[in-house]
């Protein structure tokens, strides 16, 4: 008997990951869900064969996720998926009911995986490109990332208002595009530019923008910092990756009026 | 008081970066900052050197700081660091002193 495959590269931060399901209707549930973010499949960084069962007890448990390294596979799970993943031969596996929120994390948390080596990292963060500059605005939740987002003037492109994704590349650091959205619940744009300021955000009384200690910078930073694996070679990484990334960038605390004009300190 | 022999942990990373020392467990994610004396401190911590004696060469020579002081201070940072796996700690010299992964900015 044979099956027909059908294919999906979901292209976030310039890397192509090709998801091979063989329902077609998962399929175009993965297409709307990523639309702007689908690729060509010709030449995709890693491959992922989905394999997708039934709702049952097992997949629909409260299990947090755990991520770990085991004979050269990294080895995901949650309680409503599992999957196995080769970085060296970019390949992997995922078992998940026909729902498009497990897949969504597993792409997050093979992100995370693949910017860690790099330099980068996915931050808890709302970013917006102004005047071809990039804009992060990190913070735990309820501290304004929905609000600026929602804020956006006309010449400000939303990257996403929830999860930002960052590149390390030879002059600096890039701000990407991510389907990853929050409360806005719209997807941003994919597109990137290079950053050039990452504010920590606090609602406040007035506008204000104020510097940030070192050490201070990099604690928020870490704190916001996406990161699931049980590694200690990859804490390390992420570590080196937060103090570089102080190290060349602004990092500043933006106290705001939740109104448009917080705009007008920005770009 | 019997001696006591400290020395950084390899499950750690380090950084100095705008003059200050920043340590993160590479187990459990802690992160701390250190002042000028923890990092004098964190720097003696060679496993061999009797943590009395890191003490009186590393802080007391160095810093504006009473003895007695120095001394209760420094026990109470090794402690909390060792709480974390970040610092080892022992009555007798560490045969293996780690280096600990530190990187200058």
């Amino acid at each position: 008997m044979v099956t027909q495959s059908h294919e999906i590269a979901v292209e976030i931060g310039g890397m192509p990951i090709l998801l091979r399901t063989q329902d077609g209707s998962f399929r175009d549930l993965l297409a709307k869900r990523y639309a702007g973010f689908v690729g060509s499949s010709s030449y995709p960084r890693f491959e992922f064969d989905v394999d997708l069962v039934p709702p049952s007890a097992e997949m629909e448990s409260d299990e947090d996720v755990h991520v770990e390294m085991q004979e050269g596979e990294w080895r995901l799970r949650r309680g409503d998926f599992r999957a196995r993943w080769d970085p060296r031969a970019g390949r992997g596996r995922i078992r998940q009911s026909a729902n498009p929120y497990s897949i969504d994390s597993v792409l997050r948390i093979v992100h995370t995986l693949i910017l860690a080596r790099e330099g980068g990292f996915l931050l808890h963060a709302a970013s917006a490109v102004r005047s071809g500059r990039a804009f992060l605005f990190s913070g735990v939740s309820g501290s304004g990332k929905t609000t600026i987002s929602r804020l956006v003037p006309a010449d400000v492109t939303l990257l996403t208002d929830e999860v930002s994704y960052v590149r390390r590349d030879t002059d600096g650091y890039r701000a990407c595009g991510t389907p990853f959205a929050g409360e806005l619940a719209r997807l941003g744009e994919n597109c990137s530019a290079p950053i050039r300021t990452l504010f920590l955000l606090e609602k406040g009384c007035e506008n204000k923008i104020e510097p940030v200690a070192t050490a201070e910078a990099v604690r928020s930073l870490l704190r916001n910092i996406l990161f699931f694996a049980q590694d200690a070679e990859l804490v390390r990484l992420i570590f080196r990756s937060a103090c570089e990334f102080v190290e060349c960038l602004p990092v500043q605390r933006l106290t705001f009026v939740p109104d448009e004009r917080v705009w007008d300190m920005i770009g | 008081m019997s001696e006591r022999y400290i020395a950084r942990s390899t499950a750690i990373a380090a950084r100095l970066l705008g003059g200050e020392m920043m340590v993160m467990s590479a187990v459990d994610s802690t992160f701390f900052t250190l002042n000028e004396v923890a990092t004098a401190i964190w720097r003696a911590a060679d496993g061999y050197t009797p943590l009395s004696e890191i003490v009186a060469r590393s802080v007391c020579s160095e810093f504006d700081v009473e003895p007695e002081v120095a001394r209760r201070d420094a026990e109470q940072f090794v402690d909390e660091l060792s709480r974390h796996g970040i610092l080892l700690v022992s009555d007798h010299p560490l045969n293996n002193p780690s280096s600990g992964l530190v990187e200058s900015a």
